[in-house]
């Protein structure tokens, strides 16, 4: 029912050898917030870069607000309030200059908005940019993302290296942005209590594919730390559908659980054991689980 | 309203929230009639998604705890004492089955359950007697 503001289908990329993205689905929708997350190196930016109409898509297709964002820029861009890791602002020039060079380039632009959030990130409208800290300068490159009311907020690892101070500002973005009917926010991060919080969808990506697409609620229903004790002492793990992540020794072993609270009950039995302890669990065990692959 | 939210716990953070108000309107903290922040000032607060406030309060309607009006805002429901009576017997029930469960984990019987907490509440009720006795030295 609801439309979808980002529509991606069997997305492919290589890079020489090396597949980027491997078939990727990635549907947004309007009016949520999509946490993407992954490792280092797993599509996260290349998946973005897409969006924005930087690469083009080598097998599959992506439509942003309906349109091919490489052929039809304008219509996209005009429309998307982007920051990345980076800023990508022009040092040389001074907040005021950055402000009204943006108004100029975005119809959409709000002044007072702009003149509100500038008060709030104490930015003095004097400052270069190039002598800013990374804090103010993350705060400039919001304030310009922010000003003209963008469709859809992109985000890509905006709190990295940040202090907790300007990360409650970005989360604080984030929020505002959903707040006002019918704004979409995809923003990618490695710090998974941030996704936790403001997140209504998680997409985790792995070496170019992704390993979970679901609401977050739900993510959180369906994941558990479970205590198994078993009738026989054994010295490798026990295998479950659905189970990762064991450990421990003889006749008690801990996993993680992935599946309807209400199957778990029979499996742990299925493999003569039952269940003492059942918790849930943060998306960062969740994410280990996933995607950590070591741990057997 | 006081709530805290930790996005690292197990636990989603709209049934953190549910959980917390429950508690401050069981507690007394949170009367009939009392307002509830906007779902919006509540996610500002906080720093958490308002669909996640919307779903904690939607859970919290279902459940007769508050009562919402379009355009109007979010009030803790007027009840009488018998549904008052028995939500605080439900929010003790979730306690003792916590308490259950980890004496079955332990494979301690009932019965020494059940003396263990009469042992507990005489414990409170000397302290208790002591602190008047003192209270009525002190005056």
């Amino acid at each position: 029912m609801a439309e979808n503001i980002v529509e991606i289908r069997d997305l492919v990329r290589t890079y020489g050898r090396h597949r980027a993205l491997n078939g990727v689905d990635l549907i947004v929708e309007k009016g949520t917030v999509l946490g993407l997350v992954g490792q280092n190196g797993a599509g996260k930016t290349t998946l973005i870069k897409h969006i924005l109409g930087l690469l083009r898509a080598e097998t599959g297709s992506v439509r942003v607000f309906g349109k091919d964002p490489v052929a039809d820029p304008p219509g996209v861009l005009s429309r998307i309030g982007y920051l990345s890791e980076e800023g990508d602002l022009p040092l040389w020039m001074r907040v005021e200059e950055l402000v009204r060079y943006s108004a100029a380039f975005y119809p959409g632009w709000d002044q007072k908005y702009a003149d509100q959030l500038q008060r709030e990130f104490a930015l003095s409208s004097d400052s270069k940019l190039g002598s800013l800290s990374k804090g103010q300068r993350a705060r400039a490159g919001l304030l310009v993302a922010l000003a003209f009311k963008p469709d859809l907020l992109l985000l890509d690892e905006p709190s990295s290296g940040l202090d907790p101070v300007v990360r409650r500002d970005i989360l604080g973005a984030i929020i505002r942005t959903i707040a006002d009917e019918g704004r979409t926010v995809l923003f990618s991060s490695h710090l998974l209590a941030e996704v936790e919080q403001v997140s209504d969808r998680v997409v985790m990506l792995q070496d170019g594919r992704v390993v979970l697409d679901d609401n977050l609620a739900h993510i959180k229903l369906t994941h558990h730390r479970i205590d198994v004790v078993l009738k026989e002492a054994r010295t490798d793990p026990p295998s479950i559908q659905g189970a990762f992540g064991w450990d421990g020794e003889g006749k008690s072993w801990s996993a993680l659980w992935c599946g309807e609270p209400a199957a778990l009950e029979a499996a742990v039995a299925s493999i003569g054991g039952r269940v003492i302890g059942n918790e849930g669990v943060s998306l960062d065990d969740i994410f280990v689980a996933h995607v950590g692959g070591g741990r057997k | 309203m006081r709530i805290h939210i930790s996005p690292r716990d197990g636990v989603p953070i709209y049934l953190q929230i549910v959980q917390q108000v429950r508690r401050l309107v069981g507690s007394g903290e949170l009367l009939p009639g009392d307002e509830l922040p906007s779902i919006r000032s509540l996610a500002d607060t906080l720093v958490v998604n308002p669909n996640t406030v919307a779903h904690a309060y939607r859970e919290l309607e279902s459940a007769g705890i508050v009562t919402t009006s379009r355009g109007l805002g979010t009030y803790v429901a007027e009840k009488d004492q018998a549904t008052a009576h028995a939500e605080r017997r439900a929010m003790l029930a979730e306690r003792i089955d916590a308490l259950v469960l980890e004496s079955r984990q332990m494979r301690i019987p009932f019965a020494e359950v059940l003396e263990l907490i009469r042992e507990r509440e005489a414990e409170f009720r000397t302290e208790k007697e002591t602190k008047d006795e003192s209270e009525v030295i002190c005056g």
